[in-house]
């Protein structure tokens, strides 16, 4: 199962800082030896696409590879928003999972 | 039976172009991902247009990495180019160099990120600005003392 999303935004002199934790393994797949000395395949498992909804309207989305850090850390900016705005993050893997995290910007 | 009809064709055509669109937007992503040279990866998901070099766009990113796994990295783009549709990150020397893309659909949205990426060996960072239509960029080196591939 997908682990929550650790996040928060913050509003300073007019900009609003998002930033989060996101766990997952961000893994590039190919093969490696075990213990044994056999062959392993991995399967490459990544998030493909983030999107970044304010106020439930879309405003920016990423496209991500297996060049992504696992259990990355992220964060953009916004200006114009509000406290108490709701800020949501939803990530999608190449593998169909997903989880979504909405906070209020403080 | 017309008005139905041509209710229903629109829909459709409407549904078919959408559904195109978006996989044409994915298939770039897709092939962006496959690419194995620097230039490929650019290609595939920003086309042919030719890339103009910019000091308005700031990568702060360690110069030494010990560990290529994480490297975190900065990237903003300022004031002087405006309209930032995008902003791609290219690690050259990676096997699979096309590492993200940040995509503004809003202007509420600053151009800017921060998140953490794998660089396989010391090589540049490149960072590439798609604003009204147009291509800017900037590199960084940055030196991988423990490889993240």
């Amino acid at each position: 199962m997908a682990e929550p999303i650790k996040m928060k935004a913050k509003l300073k002199n007019g900009i609003t800082t998002v930033k989060a934790i996101i766990r997952h393994p961000m893994e590039r797949g190919g093969t490696k030896s075990n213990e044994e000395g056999e062959t392993e395949t991995i399967a490459p498992k990544f998030i493909q696409t983030i999107s970044v909804e304010h106020n439930g309207n879309a405003i920016a989305s990423a496209d991500w590879s297996a060049g992504i850090s696992e259990n990355p850390f992220y964060a953009l900016k916004l200006n114009g928003a509000k406290k108490g705005d709701k800020v949501k993050l939803t990530w999608k893997d190449n593998d169909g999972d997903s989880m979504s995290q909405e906070v209020e910007i403080k | 039976m017309n008005i139905p009809r041509r209710t229903f064709l629109k829909s459709f055509l409407a549904g078919t172009t959408l559904a195109l669109l978006s996989k044409t937007a994915l298939a770039d992503w897709a092939a962006g991902l496959g690419a194995t040279s620097p230039d490929a990866a650019r290609k595939a998901v920003l086309g042919d247009a030719s890339v103009e070099d910019s000091d308005q766009i700031s990568i702060t990113a360690p110069e030494v990495a010990e560990n290529g796994r994480k490297v975190p990295i900065e990237v903003s783009v300022d004031r002087g180019i405006t309209n930032v549709e995008s902003i791609t990150v290219i690690a050259e020397k990676n096997p699979k160099p096309l590492i993200a893309q940040f995509n503004v659909q809003n202007n509420m949205v600053e151009p800017y990120f921060k998140t953490q990426i794998k660089i396989a060996e010391t090589s540049d960072v490149v960072v590439i600005v798609k604003a009204d239509g147009k291509l800017y960029k900037a590199t960084k080196s940055v030196e991988v003392t423990s490889g993240g591939c």
